[in-house]
């Protein structure tokens, strides 16, 4: 490969720099929908509420989960650059396996919720709260591939420090998966 | 596997009819992908311009029958929807990716495979549109497609599922060529190639290609809450369950205001190309120009309510997007100013390119003018859907953004093809357009003031309307002679048209400093770029030598991109039947054919 290709006018990596493009796209994405949400607050005119179901308590669980996760990216990042396999897959391990906890969390609010009556089906609320969380659910799914996909390659042996720019990419849109739902959190639990 | 070329990639080559279609069909050469782009989004102009005439037939006269009111509702939802997303937004990316790369003096786009993905996605999804047609369910609600009219209620077939699916399709080449295009200019400029350096066509790219990545989310949650209440029953846009139907105008003119900006910037770029060059003169005002196309890119994002002036928003709201409506006229303005001045005085010639652009202007001027009458509330309510608003957006999108355009064709065409395209055939097309043009549009705005209103399929005879009608359809067929006289000179070009060298119109940016058409790897050496005119100035650019002096890695090709767009296509078609397998099955597609795609092996 020529020395023209690495190359770059501002010195940013071409893929670094089209994950933030991405994710600048992505927050008119969540943007739109969580306007939406916010445009139809108390608008349902049929319950259950949001003040009825939503599970403050539990959700800062998960919540805390998904944080700790963006700490495990962190590490994970830490130990691929500094050539450490055992940490970089405990902590790429780690990453991955606090989103399915995740993932797990929601799916027991999802099913909890339909036992009370709310489905996607039943109100405004209901429409806009499955889409906006489920929409944010399946985010955290594609990251959850992308790290085990990291892994899978980590235990094939080709993770070395000259990939820490693919987990770098990675974390950065786990980062941003995460921020979103910070702003989810607030906005559809704490200020219901 | 890397493969380095010396030679100049001949067209001559001894290839297999099956290997060179197949080197198409996997190519991530961007001057390739650029052709494919043009031809396909040419073939899909043709046919959204066949349904124009096909409308035009139907309203000749009062009282018409040439086609059932359905079927004129399918076909102004699809002349609006081929028009928009199928033939002037793919028209000017095949520019974005023949010429961009070629101005910045680098030798692809940051991302050659996710660019041959762009492309077969925009194929793919304009295919899955049209075949709409065959299923006879066109989509049939308008290309703004309103809610509730697109609700399972009011449109139960398949027609809207298409429009829904068809356009999320397309959604997700823009939005992936848009990443692809901001790295490329950000990213891949040659050593010298400074910001302020960078052609106004590079510029008005990087600005419309910021739009994209951030208007098409906004239409993507419209469609997707759209294809929820369809499929899934959700209520976003149900009145009965508390909903709002103006959600859905809201959404969808805040993604389709900044369209407008995504289909005429990219016009607007390549004018500011063509009437320096032609003028013999450098662009009046660069830095000028270059702020007022960035200032209508974020003032795009301010205007879109006076889409909705006659919905009632109120005199607080209405006020303030007519006065952000009335601002953004100011930076539109000066960019006119700017290209009259800098032809002023210049040693202008008149060539085909020149003429379109110059024709640009002026139609430009009389949309924009019917534009800012738009603005006031007061007057907007007595224009809105009727045919004045068609006369000014088609003096914005066919006498600004096709003529650019055009202009645009017959500008680059020597550096795509070699050949030059012939000057009489294309003045003929020039003043075939420009008169058609004129005769369909104009008399539309007194049509429009006396009481003709949009999308109804007939009128009546005692409105007095009937000559002028007439002489629109009349009008858009001699427009439509002025496209077949194109097709021609696009065939007689291919044999007979003039071989060039390098910079056949002594234009000034670096896509002239090589040859035409260019070799597989754009330029045998990076150039040192010391000027923003380097053609023009003393030592403006280091030398470009004739062969490489060293070998030059060119990419192989890849189907990946291809398979993965077929996976998205076999996902929507699995949509349309309520067929979960096929749905799933198109996924699995997707996702494997992105698997072996970040793993094959291939070197940018």
């Amino acid at each position: 490969m020529s020395a023209v290709a690495h190359h770059t006018s501002t010195g940013l990596d071409n893929r670094k720099l089209a994950m933030w493009t991405f994710i600048g796209s992505e927050c008119l994405l969540f943007g739109t929908l969580i306007s939406t949400y916010l445009v139809y607050q108390g608008q349902s005119l049929s319950g259950p509420m949001p003040g009825e179901i939503l599970d403050i308590p539990l959700t800062s669980i998960s919540t805390f989960v998904l944080l700790m996760s963006s700490l495990a990216m962190v590490l994970a990042l830490a130990a691929v650059t500094r050539a450490d396999r055992l940490w970089s897959r405990v902590w790429i391990f780690a990453t991955a396996a606090l989103g399915l906890v995740f993932l797990g969390f929601q799916a027991y609010e999802f099913t909890h919720f339909v036992h009370e009556g709310l489905t996607i089906k039943t109100s405004l609320f209901g429409s806009t709260f499955f889409v906006l969380t489920g929409t944010h659910g399946a985010h955290v799914a594609v990251g959850v591939l992308l790290l085990l996909t990291l892994l899978v390659r980590s235990f094939q042996g080709k993770l070395g420090p000259d990939k820490a720019m693919v987990v770098e990419i990675t974390g950065l849109y786990w980062h941003f998966v995460d921020v979103v739902w910070i702003v989810i959190f607030t906005v559809v639990y704490l200020l219901s | 596997m890397a493969t380095s070329v010396m030679t100049h990639d001949s067209a001559g080559d001894p290839m297999s009819l099956g290997a060179r279609i197949w080197s198409w069909i996997t190519t991530t050469d961007h001057k390739r992908i650029g052709i494919l782009y043009g031809v396909t989004a040419f073939v899909f102009f043709l046919v959204g311009g066949l349904e124009a005439l096909l409308i035009r037939l139907q309203l000749a006269s009062s009282g018409n029958t040439v086609v059932s009111a359905e079927a004129y509702n399918e076909l102004f939802t699809m002349h609006g929807t081929t028009m928009v997303f199928m033939a002037v937004m793919p028209l000017s990316a095949a520019f974005f990716n023949f010429v961009v790369p070629l101005q910045i003096g680098a030798r692809d786009v940051a991302f050659p495979r996710l660019n041959a993905f762009s492309y077969w996605v925009f194929l793919l999804g304009g295919l899955f549109m049209n075949a709409s047609f065959v299923f006879g369910a066109a989509p049939n609600a308008g290309w703004f497609g309103y809610a509730n009219l697109t609700s399972t209620q009011y449109s139960p077939g398949m027609n809207i599922d298409f429009w829904v699916l068809g356009l999320q399709i397309l959604g997700v080449a823009s939005i992936a060529a848009g990443v692809n295009f901001i790295v490329t200019i950000v990213n891949m400029r040659a050593p010298g190639m400074r910001i302020m350096r960078m052609p106004v066509f590079t510029w008005m790219t990087l600005v419309t290609q910021f739009i994209v990545v951030t208007a098409f989310p906004v239409i993507t949650v419209a469609l997707v809450f759209l294809m929820f209440d369809r499929t899934f029953g959700t209520t976003f846009y149900s009145v009965a369950a508390g909903g709002d139907v103006l959600l859905w105008q809201h959404l969808f003119w805040l993604f389709g205001h900044p369209e407008v900006y995504i289909l005429i910037l990219p016009a607007m770029g390549i004018i500011s190309e063509v009437i320096p060059t032609f003028s013999r003169k450098p662009l009046f005002g660069y830095a000028i120009v270059v702020y007022s196309g960035l200032l209508i890119g974020i003032l795009g994002w301010g205007v879109w309510a006076h889409h909705m002036f006659s919905v009632g928003l109120g005199p607080v709201a209405d006020s303030v997007f007519s006065a952000t409506t009335m601002m953004i006229a100011i930076p539109t303005g000066v960019k006119i100013f700017n290209w009259i001045a800098t032809m002023w005085g210049g040693r202008i010639r008149f060539t085909t390119p020149m003429l379109f652009a110059i024709g640009f202007i002026a139609m430009f001027i009389i949309g924009g003018l019917s534009g800012v009458m738009h603005s006031s509330p007061p007057a907007d309510l007595q224009q809105t859907d009727t045919y004045f608003v068609v006369a000014h957006f088609h003096y914005v999108l066919f006498g600004g953004a096709m003529l650019g355009i055009f202009a645009g064709i017959y500008y680059w065409w020597p550096k795509v093809t070699g050949r030059m395209l012939s000057e009489p055939i294309g003045k003929l097309h020039f003043w075939l357009t420009i008169i058609g043009a004129n005769l369909t549009f104009f008399p539309m705005h007194f049509i429009g003031l006396l009481g003709m209103p949009r999308r109804i399929y007939t009128y009546d005879a005692a409105l007095g309307l009937d000559t002028m009608n007439m002489v629109a359809t009349v009008g858009a067929f001699v427009t439509g002679v002025g496209a077949l006289v194109f097709v021609f000179n696009v065939l007689w070009s291919r044999r007979r048209g003039t071989p060039v060298e390098h910079n056949p119109w002594g234009a000034a940016t670096l896509e002239w400093a090589i040859p035409s058409p260019p070799p597989v790897y754009n330029f045998s050496v990076i150039p040192e770029v010391r000027s923003r005119l380097p053609l023009w100035a003393q030592s403006g650019m280091s030398e470009v030598p004739a062969t490489p002096p060293e070998p030059v890695h060119v990419p192989d090709g890849s189907y990946w991109p291809l398979v993965a767009s077929l996976g998205i296509v076999i996902a929507a078609t699995g949509a349309i039947l309520k067929s979960v397998p096929v749905v799933v099955g198109g996924g699995v597609v997707l996702v494997l054919a992105l698997y072996f795609w970040a793993f094959e092996p291939f070197e940018v």
